[in-house]
């Protein structure tokens, strides 16, 4: 095959320790976590090796060191997403911050007969916390009507938006179909009503320029180790007048002002969110994450997965034997499967050919079943990626294809 | 296709498309084991009758190993006592991390599964039918969720 102009990619495999470990790996499940460039790596080891100290208590230097580390990702992380600093709460992840939305916000603002919306193409993690607080509080969780392709549209949108409306809570981008939600007009139209909106942002800020500001969102959530940083850690953006209303749902070590036998205060905002000892490295080395996104720059990072995309999708349309569920998706997520043939038996025939494939229903079993299938094989493009990547996975599908013809 | 056709042999792709014993009947001890995370289920059934496995029955939805090893598992365990099909189980378990047990041949068709061990991932669909089997001869009925 001939390749497009290959000036357009980026050249950095050597920067990601797991690829010069494993040459011949082809990683295409990077929207399950992304591989960890070695900048990354050498700061989590950094803080273990020379402060490794705890944070935000110690009134010695090393303490002093660990804490300026830790909280300079906050501000990172704010000038990264355009708020406050005090807008940046450290969570788990992007699972842990949706929910802490939920358990605080939702439960102390909806009421019997208030409505969330909500879609079908969402994780898990972004609408079963509502489920959860819906039922409890007596409000209706509502579902925008996905269009022909799966797609959240604005005319959809506003057919379930109401004056009952009191939150929305949609993912920018679909872990399952990659699809780009229009959130900016969602985010206006729900506001008109009153409602605030919550984000799950976990795939698209590892390959999209957010700025929390322009999108004017009340909350957005995502994780570290989609975007190269470090597991167990993640950031919860929420407005400043929410987060400073907002109760707490841990309470224990940090998070507290005053303690009395049956009263206590917290914290402002973000700190009383953040309980007990944080994941101090991983919080730390995060920012390292983001410096290394800046230093390419979402641009190039796009132009490069728009490029494999292309190549692969034109090459993947011609071959028999496959279903693709999101044709014309517009980032680096490949839905589709071994027409007739269970992912996971499609999957092990990748598998043994070192190309890293999710298989299965991707936490996310509404779209799942809004595609009348089991599950779907997902094969996800990031800046580690290059053309050869993209050959040895047409021909794992080609060979697949007419390998389980006769099953 | 030399490794993966080990694994996805002729006979698995018999028993995945031309399943034995399929269906379920009234009145057996029936266990229902579900995997969420794959999304496999499978639901088994045992008519044992004065310690002997008169009965085997099976349905359920998965991945081509998964489906063919419940078909495989009611053939092989079909007529077997109690005790005799305890041990099969485990010849079965030892199987999958690629050791042949010494009485091959009472495995029956089960023996083609020993290509799993190639491919760990994989273990927990072969042997999906296989535990909730020997969970009914241990006492066990209704719904579990597989770990």
């Amino acid at each position: 095959m001939s390749y497009p102009d290959k000036k357009v990619l980026l050249d950095v495999k050597n920067d990601f320790p797991v690829l010069v470990n494993n040459p011949n790996l082809v990683y295409l499940d990077s929207g399950a976590t992304s591989l960890k460039p070695k900048c990354v790596i050498d700061k989590l080891d950094e803080y273990y090796e020379k402060y490794g100290v705890n944070v935000n208590r110690g009134v010695y230097k090393l303490s002093y060191t660990a804490t300026t580390e830790y909280e300079e990702t906050r501000t990172v992380c704010a000038k990264f997403l355009n708020c406050k600093e005090r807008e940046v709460v450290f969570t788990k992840g992007a699972s842990n911050g949706l929910n802490l939305v939920a358990q605080s916000y939702g439960m102390d603002n909806l009421n019997e007969g208030d409505e969330v919306i909500s879609s079908e193409l969402e994780h898990h993690s972004c609408v079963l916390p509502w489920q959860n607080v819906c039922k409890i509080k007596g409000a209706k969780l509502k579902y925008v009507e996905l269009d022909s392709e799966g797609r959240i549209t604005v005319e959809a949108f506003k057919k379930v938006l109401s004056n009952k409306t009191k939150v929305v809570v949609l993912t920018h981008v679909s872990n399952v179909m990659g699809y780009i939600t229009p959130i900016k007009e969602i985010i206006r139209l729900a506001h008109e009503v009153g409602a605030v909106v919550v984000v799950d942002a976990a795939q698209s800020v590892p390959h999209m320029k957010v700025d929390v500001k322009d999108l004017d969102c009340d909350f957005l959530a995502f994780s570290a180790h989609k975007m190269f940083g470090p597991t167990g850690f993640g950031v919860l953006f929420g407005k400043f007048k929410y987060l400073k209303a907002m109760r707490p749902v841990e309470f224990g070590g940090d998070m507290i002002d005053e303690v009395y036998k049956n009263e206590s205060t917290w914290k402002d905002a973000p700190f009383k969110f953040e309980t007990g000892t944080p994941p101090i490295a991983e919080a730390i080395a995060f920012k390292e994450a983001i410096r290394y996104i800046e230093s390419i720059g979402y641009e190039k990072i796009q132009a490069h997965e728009k490029a494999l995309m292309e190549y692969t999708m034109r090459e993947l349309v011609k071959i028999d034997g496959v279903t693709i569920y999101n044709k014309s998706v517009e980032t680096g997520i490949i839905a589709f499967n071994m027409t007739g043939v269970h992912p996971h038996d499609a999957s092990t025939l990748f598998d043994e050919r070192d190309i890293c494939l999710r298989a299965g229903h991707h936490c996310a079993q509404l779209i799942i079943k809004w595609l009348d299938t089991i599950g779907t094989l997902r094969a996800c493009f990031y800046i580690y990626n290059d053309f050869e990547d993209c050959d040895k996975f047409i021909e794992a599908v080609k060979d697949s294809a007419e390998y389980f013809k006769e099953w | 296709m030399a490794g993966i056709s080990d694994l996805y042999n002729q006979v698995l792709k018999d028993h995945r498309n031309y399943p034995r014993n399929k269906g379920l009947i009234d009145g057996y001890k029936t266990l229902k084991v579900k995997n969420p995370s794959c999304g496999d289920d499978v639901t088994v059934q045992l008519n044992i009758e004065n310690g002997i496995i008169k009965d085997v029955r099976h349905i359920g939805t998965g991945c081509a190993i998964c489906c063919s090893s419940a078909s495989v598992m009611s053939e092989t365990l079909k007529g077997k006592s109690v005790k005799v099909a305890n041990e099969i189980i485990e010849d079965f378990y030892e199987l999958i991390k690629g050791n042949y047990p010494d009485d091959e041949d009472r495995l029956g068709d089960a023996i083609v599964y020993v290509n799993i061990h190639n491919y760990p991932p994989r273990a927990k669909c072969a042997t999906l039918a296989w535990r909730a089997a020997g969970a009914i001869i241990h006492g066990d009925e209704g719904e579990t969720i597989d770990e």
